[in-house]
């Protein structure tokens, strides 16, 4: 089974002939990570700023990162509008799986640590824990 | 309606692909959306678990040791260069793919070569830091790191840490071992006879995911 046809047609428009825009992406993920490391030690030594907030560009500069590794280094961004579709539509699950599962999580800490007797003790006390043993 | 679909139709007609690929990369792709699914399940009961947990190891505590470095305390230095190493190899094999474009067998060769030196350096950092890892204690229902708060910690950040890991660095193995494959073709001189370098398109969508993968595993288990 040969798809000649289809790859050919493809090539015609999406190739040209400089590797370019491969090490452009290459630079954007080096300096992306770079940036995230200096950030964590900046963080570690200075502590400046809240913790929520530092988690929240991490995980902003992730998903940048793994669109230029899906846009430019899978091609994606090249490929036609059904393709695209395909792949990504399915992918909006997640923020409902992950809206859905953390919060579950959250509250099921809450209810640990407010409800239940004899669980782990809630944070105020919890220094004292290691003399016990 | 007809004028409003024209472009739809054109795709959905029949007689060529409606995705404008051959049937073995969109299968990929498929492949790889429900791997996708797969980490992102196990990524997402990590973070779960982490939020039920009233607290949790620090990572810089825990990965804070470089090969050769003695007892020097450098968070984060090692994870880096093991995440510099994977997005240098996904470099190289965008450029092997670039080659089998030009029909450049000699290159292709060249860069799947260097591509699977990346793999395998990856790998033997992981090996290093798992090893590192297993003589401090932690190991799978083990773990001798305490809490941010100085609580006893419970087994669930080494169990999702090695397990994670372990998953994505059997990614990385089997995807080594298709670019062994793909080279012994290139070399063979297979794709030549063929025409095109396609086989080297479909690993490389592999390998990418790989790296796409670690960009996630590296935010949730070293920086958050």
């Amino acid at each position: 089974m040969e798809h000649t046809h289809t790859g050919a047609a493809h090539e015609e428009h999406a190739h040209d002939s400089s590797t370019k825009s491969i090490w452009k992406t290459f630079w954007i993920l080096l300096a992306i990570t770079v940036f995230e490391v200096g950030l964590a030690f900046l963080y570690l030594e200075y502590d400046f700023m809240a913790r929520w907030a530092l988690n929240g560009i991490f995980v902003t500069l992730t998903i940048v990162k793994a669109f230029f590794i899906v846009a430019e280094f899978m091609h994606l961004r090249h490929e036609i509008r059904n393709l695209i579709m395909t792949i990504l539509m399915p992918l909006l699950l997640f923020v409902w799986f992950i809206i859905a599962f953390l919060a579950d999580g959250d509250s099921w800490k809450n209810m640990r640590k407010n409800l239940s007797p004899g669980t782990p003790a809630p944070t105020e006390h919890a220094t004292k824990a290691p003399a016990h043993h | 309606m007809d004028t409003a679909v024209t472009a739809k139709k054109k795709w959905w007609s029949g007689g060529h692909s409606p995705f404008n690929v051959s049937y073995g990369k969109l299968m990929m792709w498929y492949f790889l959306m429900s791997d996708a699914f797969t980490f992102g399940a196990l990524l997402i009961s990590y973070g779960t678990i982490r939020f039920m947990s009233t607290s949790w190891p620090d990572p810089n505590e825990v990965f804070h040791a470089f090969p050769g470095m003695g007892h020097a305390d450098l968070p984060l230095v090692f994870v880096s260069l093991m995440t510099f190493i994977l997005i240098m190899s996904s470099v190289t094999m965008v450029l092997a793919v670039h080659a089998g474009h030009m029909r450049d067998r000699k290159a292709v060769a060249k860069w799947m070569v260097w591509t699977i030196i990346g793999g395998i350096a990856f790998l033997s950092c992981q090996a290093w830091e798992w090893t590192h890892l297993y003589h401090s204690g932690a190991w799978w229902g083990r773990n001798p790191f305490t809490n941010v708060d100085g609580t006893i910690a419970s087994t669930n950040f080494t169990n999702f840490f090695f397990t994670i890991t372990g998953f994505h660095g059997l990614h990385v193995t089997s995807g080594v071992v298709l670019n062994i494959i793909i080279l012994a073709n290139v070399l063979k001189g297979t794709y030549e006879e063929r025409g095109h370098y396609e086989m080297v398109e479909k690993v490389g969508l592999y390998w990418h995911f790989v790296d796409l993968v670690w960009v996630f595993v590296f935010t949730c288990f070293y920086l958050l």
